[in-house]
């Protein structure tokens, strides 16, 4: 008897902790029931991002923007009759999750866009059910070309892959040009040893990079990878400091970033490290206790903190009462968001002050005609689904902290 | 620039972190033939107590004091947990079929993630841990030693030694030998094998936690994540040293970790592999390396040398 009660408190302890790392996502009461009193109708705007595990400092970020979004478009009354409310759903990072949350999204009716996810690799999974069902998505994170440009954009041939995706994030071309340019010019380096860390985000941006640094004259010294999760990084690190380089550039997220930088320079190599929008966190350097003085990023936008626009963003934000800070993508979250109410708005009022029947088609097809002064500048997109605001800022660390450097719109 | 020297001190380090870890899983491997996934969990859990013990201390504690001190309140964390998990999870299992313990301690590995990331303090990110300040060691212009490098190759051939002589030489060590051969008979004659399951684990979790202790130092941060892929290579390297023999599980976890900075800085510049080279494809060939050896030598590398497992 006694171990029949030992067995059941064991498992009823994992089932609780399963259960867990399974909750903060349970908002499925659908909206349709209230449409019966008072002719208000709910709209649904899903998030997707990863609410758990490593990066959820940046997937908060997201979601919490996006329901300040909503709770500003509601108190304003920013669609008449329309009262909006998110579903915030965690992948985890995980790409298989994402697809999981994308069809639970599909399936309930009264969602008509979704903002997310943060990575590429995961929007790969997602892009497809939300195309087949018609329903909007706009990422305010993935940089990858390819998601919006078709695989083939490295050869000159840009196809759409899906008329459903759109983002309010510059890709990496913009990105890893960007970052090329500075480096070779504004900071003066020639010989550069690249690493990435074998992801979708990370290859990419790495794979762009090189090609504008040795375009420009520079040298790509030497490359090569690091694994996810990971978190010894010494033998890399000895690698890079015997190659001779004079600056490394990183194509990844900021756990194995600030770690690499960190342990390149126990090593002696007093070089910097330079990234995408991936490194660009208080994480990065916060790593470990290794200043990191000197490592550079480039992030999309001008500083959000320097924009008339986000002064009252980052003032309601504050005020909202939210746990976490709304981090490198606040801004851009919502803005995806606040494009998908305007796609609302703009649908209600070409349909008598209703919503239609194929909300979804018609979300979609108003999203692509959007513009609007939003947090982060002008948002609107292209033909591909692309934002049309290519500001871009070079970060650099100074006494532990980002300090931006140079902010610039690219063109070309 | 010669790298060799330095790759090699890289390889040690890591490996005598494998090496401690590895101890946990062998030794209750070979008392309980209980494969413990959940020991990559108590390593984390050993490094979150070394932290709330420094974090405990009065600032401006010099790091020599407070070392001791970490490892102490870590063990004293990891083994109250691998404790309770082996009373409350493992025991009411001992005689269920040998997948119900596998899925347990699958299971609670996966809890204690989640309450470690729910309910210790700003888990959900990395928490920032002490590290040894001023410049590592300049041996040759090719070579320096971090200190935290040093701080564990010195300690895990300590922590092996004492355990070496503990096992052959103390009461409880030759108890914990007979019950690892036959605990039946171990019972018939007096030996109270509860007692001795529990040592296995409390011993495990011990050594987790000065490995704990290391990783720290070197990486400057732990995560709740932290005990996963750690976890993994050092099982790994138990199954290459020969799972159940304590030196095997040492001699394994430097093997793997030679292999693994060797590939990384070696295996491109041989012609033709430069696309399997490099930090991408280290696991890879710890693998191909621990697949091969398991074929020559299914036991492991020092085998399963049923007299002095323990």
């Amino acid at each position: 008897m006694r171990h029949r009660s030992l067995l059941i408190l064991t498992s009823v302890l994992t089932t609780g902790a399963l259960t867990l790392t399974a909750c903060g996502s349970r908002d499925d009461k659908g909206g349709s029931d209230n449409n019966a009193d008072g002719g208000g109708v709910t709209v649904v705007i899903g998030v997707d991002a990863p609410l758990t595990g490593s990066l959820s400092a940046l997937g908060q970020g997201i979601k919490n923007s996006v329901d300040l979004a909503v709770k500003t478009a509601n108190k304003n009354k920013e669609v008449p009759g329309v009262t909006f409310k998110i579903e915030g759903l965690d992948d985890q990072a995980v790409p298989a999750s994402g697809q999981a949350n994308a069809t639970k999204l599909v399936g309930n009716k009264d969602v008509l866009g979704v903002v997310g996810p943060l990575n590429s690799g995961v929007s790969q999974q997602m892009q497809g059910v939300f195309a087949a069902a018609n329903l909007a998505q706009v990422s305010p994170a993935n940089t990858n070309p390819a998601l919006s440009q078709g695989d083939n954009w490295g050869k000159g041939e840009f196809k759409r892959p899906f008329p459903t995706y759109f983002r309010t994030a510059a890709t990496d071309v913009v990105q890893g040009k960007f970052a090329a340019q500075y480096l070779f010019k504004d900071a003066g380096k020639k010989k550069v040893f690249v690493v990435d860390d074998k992801q979708t985000y990370g290859a990419g941006l790495a794979a762009i990079f090189s090609d504008e640094f040795k375009r420009l004259g520079g040298q790509v010294v030497d490359t090569d990878h690091v694994t996810v999760k990971e978190t010894d990084f010494s033998s890399t690190a000895d690698k890079v400091k015997a190659s001779g380089a004079d600056s490394v550039y990183f194509g990844g997220q900021y756990p194995e970033g600030g770690l690499l930088s960190d342990q390149i320079k126990k090593t002696g190599a007093k070089i910097p490290v330079m990234g995408g929008d991936g490194i660009y966190d208080p994480a990065f350097i916060s790593a470990s206790a290794e200043a990191n003085d000197g490592d550079l990023a480039t992030s999309i936008g001008y500083p959000v903190e320097k924009l008339d626009t986000a002064k009252k963003f980052i003032a309601d934000y504050n005020a909202g009462g939210y746990k976490d800070p709304y981090a490198a993508y606040g801004g851009y979250s919502y803005d995806a968001g606040w494009a998908i109410i305007q796609a609302v708005k703009a649908v209600v009022a070409a349909n008598n002050g209703k919503l239609p029947s194929d909300a979804r088609a018609k979300v979609t097809e108003a999203l692509g005609k959007v513009s609007f002064d939003g947090v982060t500048g002008k948002v609107s997109f292209d033909e591909f689904g692309d934002t049309t605001n290519k500001q871009l800022t070079v970060y650099k660390v100074e006494g532990g902290k980002w300090i931006d450097v140079k902010s610039d719109t690219f063109n070309q | 620039m010669n790298e060799l020297p330095q790759q090699l001190v890289n390889g040690l380090s890591m490996g005598a972190l494998y090496g401690l870890v590895a101890i946990g899983y062998t030794m209750v491997y070979g008392i309980v033939q209980l494969i413990n996934f959940a020991h990559g969990e108590i390593f984390m859990i050993g490094g979150f107590g070394a932290l709330t013990t420094y974090l405990a201390l009065p600032g401006g504690t010099p790091l020599w004091v407070a070392i001791p001190l970490m490892i102490i309140g870590g063990a004293i964390a990891s083994v109250a947990v691998a404790t309770a998990a082996e009373r409350f999870a493992y025991r009411p299992l001992r005689n269920a079929p040998k997948l119900a313990p596998l899925i347990t301690a699958i299971g609670l590995s996966i809890a204690l993630q989640q309450l470690v990331w729910g309910f210790y303090p700003n888990a959900k990110d990395k928490r920032s841990f002490p590290e040894f300040t001023g410049e590592a060691f300049k041996i040759t212009e090719s070579l320096q030693i971090q200190r935290a490098d040093l701080f564990i190759l010195v300690l895990a051939p300590l922590c092996m030694m004492a355990l070496g002589v503990f096992v052959s030489k103390s009461r409880s060590g030759r108890a914990m030998q007979a019950t690892a051969q036959d605990p039946d008979t171990a019972k018939l004659m007096g030996i109270n094998t509860d007692r001795i399951i529990v040592m296995a684990f409390a011993i495990g979790a011990a050594f987790a936690a000065v490995a704990a202790v290391a990783y720290g130092l070197e990486r400057g941060q732990i995560g709740f994540e932290m005990g996963f892929v750690l976890g993994l290579k050092a099982f790994t390297a138990a199954v290459l040293g020969g799972i159940g023999n304590i030196y095997g599980a040492m001699v394994g976890g430097v093997v793997l970790g030679l292999a693994e900075s060797l590939s990384i800085a070696y295996i491109e510049d041989i012609p033709g592999m430069q696309q399997l080279g490099g930090g991408a494809w280290s696991n890879v060939w710890a693998f191909v390396l621990l697949i091969l050896v398991l074929l020559v030598r299914p036991q492991g590398l020092l085998g399963e040398r049923v007299a002095d497992r323990a």
